[in-house]
């Protein structure tokens, strides 16, 4: 059920239109329906996974592993949380109510926003088309799912798949580039869910802020990784690795961007992770099944250039080694990478890695905070004082203390970011609450009416007003009333 | 003017950056300091809000004073336990991993008040800023003039001024504030300023809360019992024309009545308004006026439409000179006069009249979903109908206004009556990020983590996504299949 070539405002606008009336029918309320649907996703995922590794090695390179544990597992344990926890997320939650207007109940109740547009990212391009969509789902709204051009395989197989497990009258996938995603940004949504950078989310931004329409902004940022000393090299070089070339070779939102360590344990953490880039990927990286590719020639050619900026060559001290023809980077590490060149200014998304050294580890702090905040922040340390210290002096979206990565896994957390990382969380039940409306609702009956509360207002009202409110104890209350 | 804003701007990010405003002792101070100011200045308060809306005292201390003291005792009592980290449940297999979500400041805020209740909107949301541990500015409305004046001189003689800056004025410093970044802005007011506050904030990714309003509808279905229906009618007069002359977001804006009970209601009505405000509200002194002479003719203009006026079954009489429209009751006015498509905002309670009163809600999803919705009916399956099928930024059976109150409840709208909610503990997370912290330990080390990749590390985390520990524990003995 793609859009044909050509989608432009009108078929934006009617596409937005069937899917309203669509939401108005109820249909998409119901549990029973989420539920179908919320399985339906769970089978395509299931039933196709070979075509899904295909789509994705075509779009990536992406090795069978990472898609089968970052985007398909990861899909499947989303649509069986949300599956299992559904009744209970649904279910109304009971509030205080206010003593002032006794008797009188209150409740908060979750109702879906109405039509929502989940735009994708290419890196992650099932996962991230996916995630969104499940909990946009069991929140009870109709959807439109914009996957990303710049990962076609993906996006085509994400339109056909979902057009034949999904209920098209309320879950539609439009294939495209940018004018198609403005032909979609044009119209009113009841909320834009946008993974992707930090230039495109004010454009998302903007385009809601005419509708009034809330927004989720998946972004990115430097995620950099602190590194202490007297600490397992090993298993944080390993931890480290896998966090950035194990996660898409480095196009990952949360992946270590830069470490900084100390001028004295720089050769150790380096000698530590080049040997650990061996046993990973070999003597010939370029080579390695084990390692995605770069997405595009364009992203190809913006990371090179990073590596052959005057300030930065010169720089490299492991890897280096590129094969433009398979579009391929090995990893590479640079240390003493000045803070003004280009790698250091920009998010890297990609398979290189500057090393900072700084005089005392404490130095860390100012120079993290000296960007914008990063949708995660790593550290590695045995000192209980650091940890403290990083995690009360340092603003992220999310932190990992002696790990990286791993929050993307824990759907108890709340996954997003923060100032330029973006705004809103999803996960797990943070997804739910991500795409419902939270109604307040309070009932009351028709005793308890105080003429207190009416006019003509006198004095003897107003004392017993300031009592109420005050939080006075009873017997003031009641003195008041004479 | 520019200066001010920039200077003021400095210097708020470096109070927030020494760390001053994150100390909970520093918050509670601020807060028992904002609530001695209001109880120093209670009759300076009185003063200026008579003086820029003609507020009686009881309506001022009701929906001002009482409600800024309510708000700092309740954030108070329960400060230290909303800033406490909350536990996050993790899956065993990542033991001893502990995982915490834990609130922090955003930094420095914006906070636009509007002028209806020009001390608790601009108060109240500071209060929250505060709690949350970021510095704040106050934009407070130049329509109140009396009470921004208040606000900028007493706030610097209680609150700290390296954190908490008022910066008065009108539509030229707004545009001035609104071309800077901050880390959020809070936004009280119309649809239309709204817009333009989300697209400036934008440019710098600033998440928003924005609330806005909408036509707040209350329904009124046949009651039985006639004591029951003085009640209902008792709460709607105090709903429609106590809170500020109906210049209020969750004011009643119109009424839906079924035709055969629409005579008896207006009766009722006319009676209930004479109790409360006398047959000359003008000289009752229990009425708010209208704000200023823009508001005053764009309420008159509403009436402009000869079919408009020609509905009104009461009052009518309006004075420019002293701002003042007396309660004014019409009776099914045109539905597509401007009177029932814009906000009224004003002291005009059409009455619209239906065959059946289930049509009522059909009627309020033809429009913008409202910040409220009212409904008088002992019907327990209406009351599921009108939950289900309408959608609101809140709901109040059998009562108006008391929804504000309560602590425990979110308060915000959707659609275009807003997004973001605060008050009680939505206040305080409205101004603070939730941080996801992991704090992992460098054992044990699951190697299945790791590249190379083979099958019996895909079979171990393929298990451990579908958190089976058995099947786990199997492989690990070498009793299962890979």
């Amino acid at each position: 059920m793609a859009a044909k070539v050509g989608f432009d405002g009108e078929a934006a606008a009617a596409l937005a239109k069937e899917l309203r009336a669509s939401f108005a029918s109820s249909k998409t309320r119901s549990y029973e329906w989420r539920v179908s649907q919320l399985n339906g996703l769970l089978k395509l995922t299931t039933d196709h996974e070979a075509e899904i590794v295909d789509a994705l090695n075509s779009d990536l390179s992406k090795p069978e592993f990472e898609s089968l544990i970052y985007e398909i597992c990861m899909v499947k344990s989303s649509c069986k949380l949300a599956i299992k926890q559904l009744k209970s997320w649904m279910k109304p939650k009971k509030a205080k109510p206010s003593m002032t207007t006794f008797p009188s109940s209150a409740k908060i109740v979750s109702e879906p926003l109405g039509v929502v547009l989940v735009i994708s990212a290419w890196n992650y391009p099932f996962l991230l088309s996916l995630d969104p969509v499940v909990g946009a789902i069991a929140a009870g709204n109709a959807v439109v799912l914009k996957p990303s051009e710049l990962a076609p395989a993906t996006s085509s197989l994400l339109a056909k798949l979902l057009g034949k497990y999904m209920d098209s009258s309320s879950v539609r996938v439009v294939e495209g580039a940018v004018a198609e995603t403005s032909a979609l940004l044009e119209q009113k949504w009841d909320k834009i869910c946008y993974t992707g950078n930090a230039r495109v989310g004010r454009i998302v931004m903007a385009s809601a802020a005419k509708h009034l329409t809330p927004v989720l902004l998946e972004l990115g940022g430097k995620s950099p990784v602190v590194v202490d000393s007297g600490i397992n090299l090993q298993v944080a070089s390993r931890r480290i690795i896998v966090g950035k070339w194990g996660c898409n070779n480095g196009q990952a939102c949360i992946s270590p961007d830069y470490i900084i360590t100390t001028k004295d344990f720089a050769s150790k953490l380096v000698d530590a992770m080049k040997s650990e880039l061996d046993s990973f990927y070999g003597k010939n990286p370029l080579q390695s099944k084990d390692l995605s590719r770069i997405v595009n020639y364009n992203h190809y050619a913006r990371l090179t250039n990073l590596l052959d900026e005057d300030k930065v060559s010169g720089k490299v001290i492991h890897g280096g080694e590129r094969d433009t023809s398979n579009l391929r980077i090995a990893p590479t590490i640079l240390l003493d990478v000045p803070q003004d060149s280009l790698m250091m200014q920009e998010e890297i998304f990609g398979p290189l890695l500057p090393i900072i050294a700084v005089d005392k580890i404490e130095d860390s702090f100012d120079l993290i905070n000296s960007g914008t905040k990063p949708l995660a922040a790593y550290l590695f340390t045995n000192s209980q004082k650091l940890k403290d210290q990083f995690v009360r002096n340092i603003s992220a979206g999310g932190m990992v203390i002696n790990d990286t990565t791993i929050h993307l896994a824990v759907p108890s957390l709340p996954f997003g970011g923060v100032g330029e990382s973006g705004m809103g969380a999803y996960h797990g039940k943070f997804s739910f609450e991500a795409f419902s409306h939270k109604k307040a609702v309070v009932c009351r009956g028709f005793l308890g009416d105080a003429s207190l509360r009416y006019p003509p207002y006198t004095e003897g009202k107003l004392s017993v007003l300031k009592a109420l409110v005050g939080g006075d104890s009873i017997v003031d209350i009641i003195r008041s009333l004479f | 003017m520019t200066e001010i804003v920039e200077e003021t701007l400095c210097e708020l990010r470096q109070t927030f950056k020494s760390g001053k405003t994150k100390s909970v002792a520093w918050r509670k101070t601020q807060l028992n300091a904002l609530r001695q100011l209001v109880k120093d200045n209670e009759e300076k308060v009185f003063e200026a809000l008579y003086q820029d809306l003609g507020k009686h005292p009881i309506e001022s201390y009701r929906d001002e004073i009482g409600v800024v003291v309510k708000t700092i005792n309740h954030t108070l009592s329960n400060l230290d336990k909303w800033v406490a980290p909350t536990k996050g449940k993790l899956p065993l297999f990542i033991f001893p991993t502990r995982g915490e979500v834990l609130p922090e400041p955003l930094g420095v805020v914006l906070i636009f008040a509007s002028w209806n209740f020009p001390i608790s909107l601009a108060l109240d949301p500071v209060i929250g800023a505060i709690a949350a541990g970021n510095a704040v500015v106050l934009k407070p409305s130049d329509q109140a003039p009396a009470c921004s004046s208040l606000i900028a001189k007493t706030i610097p003689q209680y609150m700290d001024p390296k954190a908490v800056r008022i910066i008065e004025g009108g539509p030229q410093i707004c545009e001035k504030l609104l071309q800077h970044k901050w880390d959020k802005i809070f936004f009280t007011g119309s649809p239309q300023v709204g817009r333009v506050v989300m697209t400036a904030a934008a440019k710098h990714l600033t998440p928003v809360t924005l609330e806005l309003g909408g036509k707040c509808p209350v329904i009124l279905d046949s009651l039985s019992n006639p004591s029951d229906l003085k009640v209902a009618i008792k709460r709607i007069v105090s709903g429609k024309w106590g809170p500020c002359s109906g210049q209020a977001c969750i004011g009643i804006d119109y009424m839906l009545v079924e035709e055969k009970l629409a005579p008896t209601v207006i009766e009722l009505l006319k009676k209930t308004m004479k109790r409360f405000y006398t047959e000359s509200p003008k000289d009752a002194n229990c009425m708010a006026r209208i704000v200023n002479k823009h508001h005053f003719q764009r309420v008159q203009n509403l009436l402009k439409d000869p079919l408009v006026e020609a509905s009104i079954v009461h009052g009518g009489s309006l004075d420019e000179e002293n701002l003042f429209i007396e309660p004014i009751i019409l009776l099914d006015p045109p539905l597509d006069a401007a009177i029932m498509n814009e906000e009224i905002f004003g002291p005009l309670l059409p009455v619209i009249t239906l065959k059946n009163i289930q049509e009522s809600i059909e009627f309020i999803n033809e429009g913008p979903k409202p910040l409220t919705i009212y409904a008088f009916t002992k019907d327990e399956n209406f009351k599921k109908k009108i939950l289900s099928e309408t959608s609101s930024g809140s709901v109040t059976f059998n009562d108006v206004l008391i929804q504000f109150l309560c602590d425990d409840l979110p308060f915000g709208g959707v659609g275009s009556s807003g997004f973001g909610r605060y008050h009680g503990k939505f206040s305080f997370d409205t101004f603070s990020h939730e941080k996801a912290v992991l704090r992992a330990g460098f054992f044990p080390e699951l190697e299945a983590r790791y590249p190379p990749w083979n099958n019996f590390k895909m079979t171990f985390i393929k298990l451990a996504y579908d958190l089976d520990y058995f099947g786990l524990f199997l492989l690990l003995v070498g009793l299962k299949r890979y």
